[in-house]
């Protein structure tokens, strides 16, 4: 007891001693280590941020341009009626501009050439005319987007060529080579390969004859051990075989006895064995495609202006011609539901249970279950959407209204929490100083506590309005992923999309053009998510009083 | 006495008013009896912290109430406006009138109450809005005014009487917030007083201002008691002796001892005030 007093007392005392000046390093390099920590973690966050901006920003540019053709097109009043626009022979009209643009094509590849335009070509024309009816007769020069392969080949996402062989052929070829078996013979790359010319198998003729096919491939099977991939046995060329029957020629006496015999290497291997990589026209083109493309290229006639269809078109199952404005449109109803629904009632609930209701059990027991509900998996309230407003209401399918309706179930906790906390941190002095006066309760929280707590509620509505936006489950399940190819007729009632749940339609889309469109459509949504957080801070700040 | 409480008929009259002048020969009880407190009693939930408070407080004059923290000075201040209605769990017992009227009987309203109370709060709480329309409020809530005309004198006279119309009659559209601390109090006096009350309750009004702004009120509290019942929390034993003319100590919950101010501060009859008063304990 008295030792440890005298050795406290001197530790205290001492300042200049080791041991404090120990305690003080050790001090400093705890706080040091503190914020290195903080750095460190605000770091990866910023940096993995980077990483799925930059990922999204390079899948998603491409699609913002659109590759399309300026074709010049003879509305023929002979196939489309003045009188009634709508029902024109249009395909045939884009055919003929087709032909005009690109000459000479031949009669039978006149159908594959016209696929280098997308197959809405004759709807784009259609609802040009429709839209402007003093056409007819006339020649005009309209945009007509490309279809997919060749919008991508364009942009230069997916080459031309692509490598005629795979990895594990050239690696096999590889080990061949690095064994001395690739070598120059009558002027040909071939294989020299050891053939136990099997008496079994061929006879000496004359004409030799015999499956000298089976007997080349089993050869080189000898050298590729353990090998399954027959397609190997394509390193050799067509005429290889043929090796085999001219050596039996030449000398009979080989059969029964094994020998060397140079069996030229098939095409693309001589260029593997010349050091280049071998390449295959891309299976999406043709040679006469490409070459038809190549020559509308020549002329001027492609472009790639900035693809405004992403915003103003709606879906398509062609990604040249999908967009995003159902899926807009959409999800701004579904939103405009959900705010007018959780607005009102989730400051309500959070004025009555802030101010007016009594404490006790059965309040208690209501906040517990509104702080649990914001913890609710989204899904969840998707099948409660399902079970109670389309089962038992009978409300219609993936409309706007029961998208909105979900989703606001979702943002009234987070209202109703952020709300209370905002009415919560405004000063008491303030609400004293107003009953002081002789205001009623009413009057308090109507002219002082609900102004000064406005910028929290906006905020916390308008975070809330932003993680509704982005929900897909809910959506998914009342059905809110309809196919919409057009904005006319939508409405709260209608059947719609929503921005998250048409990203998820497009994720799942195989062909190439929807994977830029996938990220384009991420981008777009990230760009709403931004502006409605810059609204709330904006908002936050107009209205922010100092007390 | 009964004519003004006619005036008011959102006020039952529970009892007959008995100016109960006769009480003490003390020269500002010459004034009328104003509020009246008997056998309060209050709890905070379980926790009393009054007990049984006797106390009388005159028109035309300053009632101080002093005492170390926590003795409910400021809880007894609340209950003539009923500002402690709104707190959790208080309950207050006894028998509080204003003009013989008990305050505390159910049909009173406590809204209408506190426009014939006034109230002035420790810390500067003007509203977030301008120095116009924090004075104009209470006159807005309670319709006094009728036209924009009503409201500029109403705002001029009560910012005058609160010594503050010549400091800021060239900024009545600037915020209330943005004025030093002493200029905030004194325009939080000015609301309180721009709607007439009869009575104005401070708690501790000064305590967060320093000694020039300090004086400034206490001269205003001075000309405001012409035609106010004022009862005022303090701290500041100096202050209680220089602005009231009776004072009330309190400790633990009971009020000790109540006279005329001098009588408390020279001779007092209590050894606990005593105590207090010459700085023995506290």
């Amino acid at each position: 007891m008295s030792d440890a007093q005298v050795i406290g007392a001197e530790a205290t005392d001492d300042w200049g001693s080791d041991q404090a000046r120990r305690r003080v390093r050790r001090r400093y390099a705890a706080d040091r280590r503190l914020q290195a920590y903080g750095i460190i973690a605000i770091s990866l966050a910023v940096g993995l941020l980077g990483v799925l901006v930059t990922s999204l920003v390079s899948t998603g540019y491409p699609a913002f341009i659109q590759t399309k053709v300026d074709l010049p097109i003879y509305i023929d009043p002979a196939k489309v009626d003045p009188q009634d626009p709508r029902s024109g022979k249009y395909r045939a009209l884009v055919r003929e501009a087709v032909d005009k643009a690109v000459p000479g094509i031949p009669d039978d590849q006149k159908r594959s050439i016209g696929k280098i335009l997308s197959s809405d070509a004759s709807y784009i024309v259609r609802d040009y005319v429709v839209d402007h009816p003093d056409v007819i007769g006339k020649t005009i020069t309209l945009p007509i987007a490309v279809s997919d392969p060749y919008d991508q080949l364009y942009k230069g996402v997916i080459p031309k060529e692509v490598d005629a062989l795979n990895w594990t052929q050239v690696a096999w070829f590889d080990r061949l080579e690095n064994r001395g078996l690739v070598v120059e013979h009558d002027g040909r790359k071939s294989l020299k390969l050891d053939v136990y010319v099997n008496p079994e198998i061929v006879e000496a003729g004359p004409p030799p004859s015999g499956d000298f096919a089976v007997l080349a491939q089993s050869s080189l099977k000898a050298y590729l051990p353990r090998i399954i991939d027959t397609s190997l046995v394509e390193m050799l060329a067509a005429d290889a075989p043929e090796a085999i029957g001219d050596r039996i020629a030449a000398d009979p006496g080989i059969i029964g006895k094994t020998v060397q015999i140079y069996f030229p290497l098939s095409p693309h291997y001589v260029t593997l064995a010349n050091g280049e990589t071998p390449k295959i026209l891309n299976s999406r083109f043709s040679e006469d495609q490409l070459e038809a493309f190549d020559l509308l290229d020549e002329k001027g006639l492609v472009r790639t202006p900035f693809n405004w269809e992403l915003f103003f078109n709606a879906d398509s199952r062609f990604p040249e011609r999908a967009g995003l404005a159902g899926a807009i449109t959409g999800s701004f109803y579904a939103l405009l539901v959900c705010f007018l629904l959780s607005f009102p009632i989730g400051i309500a609930a959070a004025v009555y249970l802030e101010e007016f209701a009594p404490k006790n059990r059965f309040t208690d027991l209501i906040e517990v279950n509104i702080n649990n509900l914001a913890a609710v998996p989204s899904v969840v309230f998707g099948l409660l959407g399902l079970a109670v407003f389309l089962g038992f209401f009978g409300l219609p399918r993936s409309a706007p209204l029961v998208g909105g309706m979900v989703l606001s179930l979702m943002t009234l906790p987070t209202i109703i929490i952020t709300t209370r906390a905002a009415l919560k941190a405004v000063p008491p002095s303030i609400r004293e100083a107003a009953l002081g006066v002789g205001a009623s309760k009413h009057q308090v929280m109507m002219h002082h506590v609900l102004p000064l707590a406005l910028p929290g509620i906006l905020t916390g509505t308008i975070i809330g309005m932003a993680q509704a936006l982005g929900e897909t489950a809910p959506l998914l399940l009342i059905g809110m992923n309809a196919f919409i190819p057009s904005v006319e007729n939508m409405g709260i009632l209608e059947p719609a999309t929503a921005l998250p749940t048409q990203i998820f339609s497009w994720a799942d889309s195989p062909e190439r053009g929807f994977v830029s469109r996938t990220s384009a459509a991420i981008l777009v949504l990230l760009g709403f998510l931004v502006i409605m957080n810059i609204i709330a801070i904006t908002l936050r700040q107009m209205f922010q009083r100092k007390w | 006495m009964e004519a003004k409480v006619e005036e008011r008929p959102a006020i039952r009259v529970e009892a007959p008013a008995v100016p109960q002048k006769k009480e003490g020969a003390l020269p500002v009880e010459q004034h009328e009896l104003k509020m009246k407190a008997s056998d309060v009693n209050l709890w905070y939930g379980e926790k009393q912290a009054l007990f049984d408070v006797n106390l009388e407080m005159f028109g035309q004059s300053v009632t101080a109430l002093i005492g170390p923290s926590g003795c409910g000075k400021s809880t007894f201040l609340r209950c003539l406006d009923r500002m402690n209605d709104v707190i959790d769990g208080c309950r207050v017992e006894g028998d509080i009138r204003l003009d013989g009227q008990d305050i505390y009987a159910p049909r009173v309203d406590p809204v209408q109450l506190r426009a014939r109370v006034g109230m002035v709060f420790q810390k500067p709480n003007p509203f977030p809005k301008s120095i116009f329309e924090n004075v104009a409020y209470g006159p807005r809530i309670h319709g006094l005014c009728k036209t924009k005309a009503d409201y500029t004198e109403i705002v001029e006279k009560s910012l005058t009487r609160a010594g503050l119309w010549e400091e800021v009659k060239d900024r009545l559209d600037e915020s209330g917030t943005g004025l030093s601390g002493g200029q905030q109090q004194r325009l939080c006096i000015a609301r309180a007083i721009s709607v007439n009350p009869e009575v104005l309750l401070m708690d501790e009004p000064c305590s967060a201002l320093d000694p020039i702004a300090t004086a400034k009120i206490e001269t205003l509290m001075d000309e405001l008691k012409q035609n106010l019942c004022i009862v005022i929390v303090t701290h500041s034993m100096q202050q209680a002796a220089r602005v009231s003319q009776r004072t009330a100590f309190f400790h633990l919950g009971k009020l000790v001892e109540v006279d005329e101010t001098s009588k408390i501060f020279t001779n007092p009859t209590d050894q606990r005030t005593q105590d207090y008063v010459t700085g023995r304990f506290g």
